[in-house]
């Protein structure tokens, strides 16, 4: 399906419609493939450390006195957060397609560690490509990456995040089809690539369904994701789109959506093309693309996958905001009180699971994604604690 | 002078087509219109590039000319200002270039009646597909607004004769794997590409990207090309600096010595 209703599609130049048809066709194979999913589950469970737990965080519930908060725990996946549930699964499809060479665009570098992982352990040549900016607040990862063997490019042009780190790869990509797999790392990007990501990432969510029904015996009547492009929200929503049950995407609210300085494509922004699909985007009324601003380098990003866009429209999800101030606070806080350090990332979905919880009785049950763990970030956030 | 009549009549004259790539507002509006006058002396068909924020299929010398246009606050309806002004004092075929973002944002009716009043004769997408440019491609036929749709190396013969269909005007050939930009000589796919191209097509082909001298330039002509499309080129000459005059003078030359190299 190349349109989630208006949304998606594939706006690509001309040199790369080719490679995304082949693309197309290895994946609707590989998909039934019993030895692809067999493989798939082997790396994911033996390499990866799935299933990731459903934890109930009773401290933080008790704290706010409202609906349980249940967190997934993607942040124990293999390197810290739920992007190898993606990055395994098309290094593997790019081995069926017999390319030799992987790239990959990063924003808080959780995605080109986690290509660089799936490079290494498949020998897979992995080049990463990186916003100035991103390199500058994401050390660590960018050494891991280097650890693992993977090449990290530095992007120069634009805002220097991880927007221009995608025009970069598709720039790459343009000039080495034929060895190339370009692995992304979120639902963006032109078809098949949306629909590829949330299939892998559709594991977070079914996993959380099997688990709620086992501990509680019914499902939750609300799940919470950060969005950036949307990958863990899409992974977290899917498998409950036909139940009743509440989605909320958070998406990066910045300094203030008054400000202009934020990253909220689906509450702030307007339908545009970018990056081969149509979906909201933040732009100016003249269709160019706007700098964004969030403390969370992996929801800095002016876009969003097309299918979010379409949740949003057809009003099955909800989606909304909250400031860096805001997940800063629930970053210490989940830190403090249940002895989890969040990514900055998470910490938005976190945050806003902390305000509704409130509200809600105490039989409700709120599953949060915690799609990613907060080691890489404690270098920014102490920076912001002493500049308090 | 519609693009497909140009290409033919120079066709009668056993030469081929000149285009000249630059992009709109880089420095300003004025000398866009001056540069464009500038090339048109040996230019037989003029692209004028839409600047956009992310052109993806563009290599670093158009993004540089994107930047500077847009730094200097430059809006997509000042194209059309541009091309009503070069339209008045000339009527070579001018196609415009642009992303999608910049259409589907204005509305693809707005958009496309705007380039027709203000004199284009073409465009080009980059980043439409055939498949996903249905409308568009209905639209600027009522409209008598050429589609130019491109081909690449790895294009399959089945996709290119698709492409080939929905063009009109002539059928962009993409010489290399890759984006936009100056390389030192044409790389052996585009010419592999030009003979598949000619076999399957019946549009007029101009081969493009990394095109920047007369030798490269008359060897693609030789090969059976119809034009050639050379940007980078210019846009180096542009981004120089140098004043006024003497980039005014260096495009021309440099528009004259390719030229000369497309005359039998």
């Amino acid at each position: 399906m190349r349109y989630f209703g208006e949304f998606g599609g594939r706006f690509a130049p001309e040199v790369l419609m080719e490679p995304l048809i082949e693309l197309e066709e290895s994946y609707r194979k590989v998909k039934e493939d019993d030895d692809f999913k067999k493989e798939l589950d082997y790396y994911r469970c033996e390499f990866g450390g799935r299933p990731t737990p459903l934890y109930l965080a009773k401290n933080l519930t008790r704290e706010i006195g409202g609906a349980k908060i249940y967190l997934k725990r993607e942040d124990l996946v293999h390197g810290g957060a739920h992007k190898l549930n993606n990055t395994i699964g098309q290094a593997l499809l790019a081995k069926k397609m017999e390319k030799n060479r992987i790239i990959a665009e990063t924003g808080a570098g959780q995605h080109g560690t986690a290509t660089a992982m799936a490079g290494a352990l498949l020998n897979i040549k992995t080049e990463i490509y990186m916003g100035v900016k991103d390199i500058k607040r994401q050390k660590m990862n960018v050494f891991r990456m280097e650890l693992m063997g993977a090449e990290v490019h530095p992007v120069k042009s634009g805002s220097m995040t991880l927007k221009d780190a995608v025009n970069e790869a598709l720039r790459d990509w343009a000039a080495n089809v034929n060895d190339t797999y370009y692995l992304l790392g979120s639902v963006v990007g032109p078809h098949p690539y949306p629909t590829i990501i949330r299939d892998l990432q559709s594991v977070i969510g079914k996993e959380m369904r099997d688990q709620i029904l086992k501990k509680e015996g019914r499902l939750p009547s609300s799940i919470v994701a950060c969005v950036g492009g949307g990958s863990n929200a899409i992974g977290s929503f899917h498998p409950f789109l036909e139940d009743d049950v509440r989605l909320i995407g958070v998406e990066a609210g910045g300094r203030g959506i008054d400000t202009g300085k934020h990253a909220a494509s689906l509450c702030a922004g307007e339908k545009g093309v970018l990056h081969g699909a149509l979906s909201y985007l933040l732009q100016d009324d003249d269709g160019q693309i706007l700098q964004t601003h969030s403390i969370a380098p992996g929801l800095d990003y002016p876009g969003v996958g097309p299918e979010h866009a379409f949740l949003k429209d057809t009003g099955r999800a909800e989606y909304t905001s909250v400031t860096d101030e805001e997940a800063l606070e629930a970053f210490l806080k989940l830190s403090k009180k249940e002895g989890i350090v969040p990514a900055l990332e998470s910490a938005h979905a976190v945050s806003y699971a902390m305000k509704i919880a409130e509200e809600m009785e105490r039989d409700d049950i709120i599953a949060v994604c915690l799609s990613g763990r907060g080691d890489k970030d404690v270098g920014i956030v102490k920076e912001r604690l002493e500049a308090r | 002078m519609r693009i497909s009549d140009k290409i033919s009549e120079l066709r009668e004259r056993g030469e081929g087509a000149l285009v000249t790539f630059i992009t709109a507002g880089d420095q300003n509006k004025d000398l866009t219109v001056e540069y464009l006058k500038a090339l048109c002396d040996s230019a037989d068909i003029l692209e004028l590039g839409i600047p956009f924020s992310d052109p993806v299929a563009d290599g670093k010398t158009i993004q540089a000319a994107d930047i500077r246009a847009l730094t200097n606050d430059f809006r997509v309806s000042d194209t059309f200002e541009i091309v009503e002004r070069f339209k008045k004092e000339s009527d070579k075929p001018l196609v415009l270039m642009t992303y999608y973002n910049s259409i589907y944002v204005r509305g693809m009716e707005k958009f496309l009646t705007e380039a027709k009043r203000a004199g284009a004769d073409g465009l080009i997408v980059v980043d439409l597909p055939v498949e996903e440019g249905r409308e568009y491609i209905e639209r600027c036929r009522e409209l008598n607004l050429q589609t130019i749709f491109l081909s690449a190396p790895n294009t399959s013969d089945e996709r290119m004769r698709e492409i080939d269909h929905a063009t009109s005007g002539f059928l962009y050939l993409i010489s290399l794997y890759g984006t936009t930009g100056a390389r030192d000589e044409i790389s052996k796919e585009a010419f592999l590409l030009l003979a598949r191209a000619k076999r399957i097509c019946k549009n007029p082909l101009c081969v493009g990207f990394g095109i920047s001298n007369p030798k490269d330039a008359k060897s693609l002509i030789k090969a059976g090309a119809d034009g050639v499309v050379v940007g980078s080129a210019f846009i180096n000459i542009i981004g120089e600096n140098k004043g006024r005059k003497e980039t005014i003078i260096k495009l021309k030359k440099k528009a004259e010595e390719l030229k000369d190299a497309l005359k039998r």
